[in-house]
This record gives structure tokens, sequence and C-alpha cells, in this order.
């Protein structure tokens, strides 16, 4: 009984608070910006770089935000002009179907040994 | 023997691995954005490089004939190198030239015109770099080629040389 | 002149002595002879003091700004300050390489006279595998990048080192690392060598085990150099970016912490000697395929060295011999690694252990996968894709959590088999405080996500109990229990800095100011001064913080003249609780400066988690060595 009562509380103090916070436009700026590769400078995205370019494409991004563009619409214009290679975040395609899927994999058989091994020692 | 197998199997993937690098070293590590595909032209609006007076691209590119967009500035030393071979396509009168002047001062924008010659037949300012980024470029100079259904048929990154030079006439001929 | 011919003909004697060693310890495996052994502690001696001098030569060649030789005169320049000549040795391709063999020399030197309770065929055998890799490097330097090649004319300036470059940090951040690095080939060896032997057990654990320890702190040590390097020099405020040449040294660091878990289970109970061999294959095959990677140009980074596809396709060929090499000793000779204490128990230390390493080798293989792919892909299908921080980001965090929980609950277990799990009500009552407790620090500094709650619920948790136990056993066990708590505080500082640091970056002008969460931040004035290489400009920002406390901050721009680089160097003002950090550039055309100002909690317990968990793996050699 004492736990269900503990638990209620618990429940109770996380609704008291609204889920979700007011969407700042800069937080989403940043984020678009954190995950654009500079091609001038090709290690850095162009919220690190300070080279000419990353400085237009910053005004570019602001400029379809403003427009009312989402972060995705956004995404895919500058894919279409500068190709895939310039969202540091890559998308779940066939190219990508193996970078995002072999780390899963190996996870899943890493725990099937560990597994087979505490089982059949068990015995 | 299950060890044998397992041997060859994994001989044989980092085999795969070595065979993989080995090419991989002689790919250029660094990343040039090429055009995949026709692309349709953008539309923008932009300022008059002569007149600062507002233009839409609608009005700049309405003729039914090719067009070279040209980005050009006048810190761009490549930007020089190309002047000539611009200048020269003027001239064979096939091709409509438009220049996008590419964060510059317009002292010396206009300077380097006087010097060099005026291959453009209408010039619009880029004063922050975003119509660049609209049309794809990133850097200077960089050439598009447009040609009569208004789609842009070839992105040119770095200066026009002899070569690209005759393509481009092969292309508009 | 006279040290580039001494620093070139060194290495060529010491790649004589190798082969002299080589045919010496192979003709004396057949025969055990004492005076053989001898004679090689000399021989190996001498190989590493022919490499200490032609090392010195070089740095010699460096002080005195001997343009003729190639290496000073693309990496030097006589106005640099003596301090930066002398790091400069080995701030480049060429030299770096001179470095990681003097390591590698001395450390086979080390390991001969500290193995003396293994057998000698077990010594030998590691001494014939270390030669060959030494050789190998021995090679690589030699022919594709003698630090002692010359040029003709001899020019009148030297083309100066890379201003970001010219750092105390960096200059000892190389060598630190490469401690850590090489060492890895001994662990290499050895375990080569004990598994040709059937030596794998828990005596030969407790030996190698300070190998491991040796090469896990330096490392630990070099990549922590690296980042607070990173934090302050490059100006971005950040000190990880998932750029390729930090996860390649993050990647052998993994796969030893993987080990140094590992080894315990080998030294307690004897089980798990085939997975330790091969994590003490992978870890320095990691080691060899990041040089490969960072030094043969085929990934681009901002921290690049000179390219060369030759020098790549050397490595590229020695790290493949090493690979076939190591993989057929295994196959051969595993069947002398079966080990017949098979007693495995859900809720003891060794699956605990091992559970661990399932982590945290996912962990590894999410990084070498997001690391290498896009080189497979161009290649196999000519398309070219980024990987970066959001990648690692979504694969990583999410696994962070569960083990997170496990590792507060592992090192409680008992070996083989635990008599008490019965606190299990306890501990999930324990957790849902913790979930409270985050919840409400993130609702009031910063914006609420699920995962960012628990994660933070789970740091928090991990926190309190190696806080618990730091107090509890701090006699007993007392490297591991500070190593856990600095890895707690360590996650706890970095999710708590990622999720609450606030920034604006703006643009302004001397006499302008703008206010910045309570703060008003005001730019006073710019001042410019000329240094020996570089130009400076300095600019004077006052920040008045809500409690009327006043900081002045310097940040300065430097305009280096050889070669023309221009940098930026933050000003950060360090205490407890966070860092101020104010960094500004210049701005093209009118008098604007671009200005970014942020404020990162718990930065400092960042970089002094991570010195405690170091310090905890030092307190385990000091024991071990003891002993």
């Amino acid at each position: 009984m004492k736990l269900i009562k503990f638990l209620l509380i618990i429940f109770l103090y996380f609704f008291s608070f609204a889920l979700f916070a007011d969407e700042k436009n800069t937080a989403l700026e940043n984020k678009i910006f954190k995950n654009l590769r500079c091609i001038i400078c090709q290690g850095q995205s162009i919220y690190d770089s300070q080279s000419d370019f990353a400085e237009s494409m910053k005004l570019v991004v602001k400029q379809k935000l403003d427009l009312g563009m989402s972060e995705q619409d956004i995404y895919n214009f500058l894919k279409d002009q500068y190709g895939e290679w310039i969202l540091y975040d890559p998308e779940f395609n066939t190219k990508t179907y193996f970078l995002w899927s072999i780390p899963i994999l190996i996870f899943l058989l890493g725990g099937a040994i560990i597994l087979r091994k505490l089982a059949v020692l068990k015995k | 023997m299950k060890n044998k197998y397992f041997l060859i199997i994994i001989g044989s993937f980092f085999f795969f691995c070595f065979i993989v690098f080995f090419k991989g070293l002689k790919n250029p590590s660094i990343y040039i954005p090429e055009l995949q595909k026709e692309k349709s032209f953008p539309e923008f609006k932009a300022k008059d490089f002569y007149s600062d007076k507002k233009i839409s691209s609608v009005d700049i590119f309405n003729d039914n004939n090719f067009y070279l967009i040209n980005i050009w500035s006048s810190w761009c030393i490549p930007c020089r190198l190309e002047h000539n071979y611009l200048i020269k396509l003027k001239k064979q009168n096939l091709i409509k030239l438009v220049g996008i002047n590419y964060k510059d001062n317009f002292e010396n924008a206009k300077k380097f015109l006087d010097e060099l010659e005026n291959p453009y037949s209408k010039i619009i300012k880029d004063k922050n770099g975003t119509i660049s980024i609209e049309l794809g470029a990133y850097g200077v100079p960089e050439t598009f080629i447009i040609d009569k259904r208004k789609k842009i048929i070839k992105k040119i990154t770095g200066p026009i040389n002899e070569k690209i030079y005759n393509e481009i006439l092969l292309i508009i001929k | 002149m006279i040290f580039n011919y001494i620093g070139n003909y060194s290495l060529i004697i010491s790649v004589i002595i190798s082969l002299i060693i080589i045919f010496l310890s192979i003709s004396s495996l057949q025969k055990i002879n004492i005076q053989i052994k001898i004679n090689l502690n000399k021989l190996i001696f001498f190989q590493f003091f022919f490499v200490l001098v032609s090392f010195f030569s070089l740095i010699i060649l460096f002080i005195l700004s001997e343009f003729a030789n190639i290496t000073v005169f693309n990496n030097s320049h006589t106005t640099k300050p003596l301090f930066y000549k002398i790091s400069g040795t080995w701030g480049n391709h060429e030299g770096s390489l001179l470095l990681w063999l003097l390591i590698l020399t001395f450390f086979i030197f080390l390991y001969f006279l500290n193995s003396k309770s293994r057998s000698i065929k077990e010594r030998l055998l590691t001494l014939i595998f270390q030669e060959v890799i030494i050789i190998g490097f021995l090679i690589f330097l030699l022919k594709t990048s003698n630090p002692f090649n010359q040029v003709f004319p001899i020019p009148e300036q030297g083309l100066g080192l890379n201003p970001i470059l010219q750092d105390p940090i960096l200059a000892i951040h190389p060598p630190v690392l490469y401690l850590g690095y090489v060492s890895t080939s001994i662990i290499f060896s050895s375990s080569l060598g004990a598994l040709i032997q059937g030596n794998v057990n828990s005596l030969w654990a407790k030996h190698i085990k300070k190998w491991i320890l040796i090469s896990w702190i330096f490392l630990t040590i070099g990549i922590l150099l690296g980042s607070i390097w990173a934090y302050y020099e490059l100006g971005w405020g950040g000190f990880w970016f998932w750029d390729p040449v930090e996860n390649i040294s993050l990647m052998p660091w993994l796969s030893l912490t993987a080990l140094l878990h590992c080894i315990l289970v080998l030294e307690k109970r004897s089980l798990l000697s085939s997975w330790t061999i091969v994590l003490s294959i992978s870890t320095f095959t990691l080691s060899v395929c990041g040089t490969f990677l960072v030094r043969s140009g085929i990934l681009n980074s901002v921290h690049t060295f000179a390219n060369d596809p030759e020098r790549g396709l050397f490595i590229l060929i020695f790290l493949f011999i090493l690979v076939f090499l190591s993989l057929v000793i295994y196959f051969l000779y595993e069947e002398k690694l079966k080990s017949n204490n098979n007693n495995f128990n859900l809720f003891s230390k060794e699956s605990s252990i091992l559970i661990n390493n399932w982590f945290v080798m996912y962990f590894l293989s999410v990084i070498l996968i997001g690391t290498i792919y896009p080189i497979f892909l161009e290649v196999l299908s000519s398309q070219k894709i980024s990987v970066g921080p959001p990648f690692f980001n979504k694969l990583i965090i999410p696994f962070l959590i569960p083990f997170l929980i496990f590792m507060s609950i592992g090192p409680n277990l008992d070996w083989i088999k635990n008599k008490n799990f019965r606190k299990k009500i306890q501990l999930i009552i324990f957790f849902i405080l913790n979930l409270i407790l985050s919840f409400t620090i993130i609702k009031i500094f910063g914006k609420i996500t699920l995962t960012s709650t628990i994660l933070l619920a789970a740091s928090f948790y991990l926190f309190f109990v190696t806080f618990k136990d730091l107090i509890k056993k701090s006699f007993k066990n007392n490297s591991q229990v500070i190593s856990h708590f600095g890895f707690s505080l360590l996650i706890l500082s970095i999710i708590m800095n990622s999720i609450l640091s606030k920034e604006i970056v703006t643009n302004l002008k001397v006499g302008e100011q703008i206010n910045f969460l309570e703060n008003t931040i005001s730019f006073k004035k710019i001042e410019s001064s000329s240094e020996s290489n570089f130009k400076s400009l300095v600019g004077y920002f006052e920040i008045d913080s809500k409690n009327n406390k006043k900081f002045l901050f310097k940040p300065e721009i430097r305009i280096y003249n050889q070669p023309k680089v221009i940098t930026s160097e933050a000003d950060i003002k360090t205490n407890f609780f966070k860092d101020r950090f104010l960094v500004i550039n210049l701005v093209k055309g009118g008098n604007y400066f671009n200005v970014r100002y942020q404020e990162k909690p718990l930065m400092i317990w960042i970089w002094l988690s991570t010195i405690l968990i170091a310090i905890g793996g030092s307190i385990n050699f000091l024991k071990r060595y003891e002993k």
C-alpha cells in the first residue's frame, strides 16, 4: 500500500509541470547549424566555422525559417543543392541502411553470446 | 575443421577491408558538390549592381536564350584568370552573361570591371552570399549554364579554362 | 649539418640491430642459452640508444633552425620561441613518428627488464613480435617520411609552425598520447607470446595488467589534454566534436577499458582467456589503424597532418600484415586456450564485467562504423555522406542509460555468486528519487525531454552509489572505487553541461552592449599590439551579472605572419559551478566583431573527474608495482 501511495505522489509531481517548453527559434537555429557541414572548412559544422560560406549559410537558414519552412524542408532544400554530404545526421535510406543497423546488430549479437554463455554454463 | 572455416571467413572479411581502404586512398578526401541532375532555376530577388534597384530573377532571365551565370568578386584572384574567357564568350553572341557580385565592395568591383572590360549584360549584387547558396554555389568563382527551358544544365566550380570554354561552346552551339 | 647525418645513420643502425635481435631470438628459441639473453639486453638498450641519438639530433636541428633539413624548413621559423622550436620537433608527421619509435624501443627495453618472472621463451617471442613492429615503423620512417631529408639550396627562412599548435598543452599532448598508444604494442606482443606458449592464465594476467594500466592511464590523460586544448584553443566552446581524429583516439581507449575489466576475470577466475587475447590484439590494431586513418589523409578532419598517399599505403599494408599474422597465430594456437573452469552465475562480478564489455564493445562499434562507413560507401557506390555528432549521440545516448545502471550494480556483486540480492525494491525507490531530482533540476534550468531526464537520473544514481562506495570501502579497493566515482562524475558533468549550457552569438562594435540572461555584456574597447611572431587584437568586455558581480574579459585575436593564420584566443573565467567563455572573431568589412558568449556549467568537473579516473588507475598500478 505504501508503495502505491508513493508512486502516486510521484506521478502527480511529474504532472504538476507541463511536459513541454516553448520552442525558441534560436535553439532550433543552432540545432540546424550544428547539423550542417561546412564545405569550406570541411571538418567543421557551420555552427563552429567562421568561413564566409558558413556565415552566408546561417543567414539562408534564418531566412528559410522566417519563411515558415520546417527543419526537414531546409535539409531537403540543401540536400538538393549540395548533396547528402552536407548533413551531419545521415538519413535512414538505402545508402545508410548498414550504417544504422550494423551497430545494433552487433549489440544484439553480443547480448546473444553472453546469454548463451550464462545459460550453457549454468547447467 | 570449424576453426578453418572461421579463419577463412574472417580472413576474407579483412581482405575485403584491405581492398576498400586501398581504393579509398585514391579517392580525394575533399568534397566538391557536383550537379547530379538538371535542376530548375530558383526564383529570387536581388539588387541591381549599378542602380541598386530590386529586381526579380524572372525579369532577368526572360529571353528565350542560353544564360551563363558567373559568380565573381574583385578580391578573388582566379576570377581575373577566367575573365578573358568570359569576354570571348560574350563576343560569340550566343549566350547572355549574368554576373553575381559576391560579397564585394562597389568601388573595387567597379574598378575591376573598368580595368578588365565588362562581359555581363546584367550584374546583380550578393552582399551577404545568400543568393549564391540559393543557386547551390559555395565560393568564387563558380559558373552555371542555363538552357532555354530555364534549367541548370552545367555547373563549373573554380575558374573557366580552355577546356571548359570549349565545352561551353559545344553546349550552346 | 652534421646532425642530419648522425640522425639518419643512427636510424639505419637501429634497423640493423633489430634484424640481429630477431635472428638471435629465433636461433635461441631452439636452445635456451643464458649467455644470449644478456647480449640481447645490451642490444635492446643500444637500439633504444641509437633512436634516442637520432631524436636528439632532430631536436638540435630544430633549436639551431637548420633549414637545410626539410622537416625543420617545413615546420619552424627563426622568430618562434625556443619552447615551440623544441615542441615543434614532434608537432609534425616525421618528428612525431620518430617520437613514436623512441617510445617503442624504450618500452621493449623496459619490458625486457621487468619480465624476468616470465618464461624465457615467452619473453623471446614477445621480443620478436615487438621487433617486427619496430622494423615496420623504422622502414616506414626511413622510406616514406625521413625527418633527415635535405633541401637544396638551403632556404633562408622556414615556413613556420601552424600557430594553433603553438600551445603548451599541445606540446605535451602527443608524447603522452603516444606513451599510451605504444604500450598497447607490448600488450599485443606479449599476448601473442603467451598464446603460443599456452601461458594465458591468471599469472600472465597479473603480469600484463601493469602494462594495460600504464597504457590506459596515459591514453586517458592524453585524450584529456587534447580535449582541453580543443576547448580553449579552437574557440568553439566545445570539448568533444566527434571529429574522426578524436574518434580514432577514443577507440583504443574503449578497447583497452574493456580489456582492463576483462583481465580481472582472467586473473581472479581464469576465465575469458580467448576474449582477453582478442581484446589485446584489437587494441593495438586499432592504434595502428588510427595511425593509418590520420596519416593517410583518407578522412578529412580539422586536425590534419601532411597527407601523402604513399605513406597511407605503407601503413595500410603493415597494418594488414599485423592483422593476418595475429589471426593465423590465434587460430593455430587457439586450443591451448581451453579453460576448464566454467562456473558463471548471473548475479556475479564476472557476469557484470561481461555486461560491461558488451556495452563498451557496442560503443566502440558505433564509433568505428560511424568513422569508416563513409569510406566504404564511397568506394563501393561512389556516394559521399557525412557522419557527424547527431549520429553518435543517437546511437550512444540511449544505451548509456542501462550501462550506467549496470555499472552502479556490478562492482558491488561478489565473485562467483552473490548471496544477498534482496534489496531490489530499495534500489528501485532510490532510482525513482533520482528521477525526481533530475526532473526538478532540468525543469528549473533547462528544457525537458524524456531521454535527458532519464539519462540524468541514471547518472545521478551511479554518482550516489559510487560516492557511497567511496566513503564506505575507500580502504579496501580504493583504485576501482576512485576510478568509478571519477567516471560517474564525468558522465554527470558532461550531461549537465550539455543540457544546461547557455550561449549567445551576436555581432557587436565598440561601445555597444547587449543583455543576456540577466547579464549585461558591454564591449568597452579594442587594443592592438605587436608581438614577435604575431599581431594581437585584444577586446575588452565587461559583464555585469545579476548579483552585481563584474567580470572583465579580454578575448584576443592573433594574426600570425608565418604562416599567415588568424586564431582566436578565448577568455575563460572558471569557477566550481560554471565556466564563462567569451570569444571574438573578425567580421569582414565594418567595425563589427563576432562575439560568442557562453555559460557552461560544471566544465571544470569534466577535467577534474577525468584526472580522478587516471588517479584511480595510477593507485592500482603503484600497488601492483610495490608487490
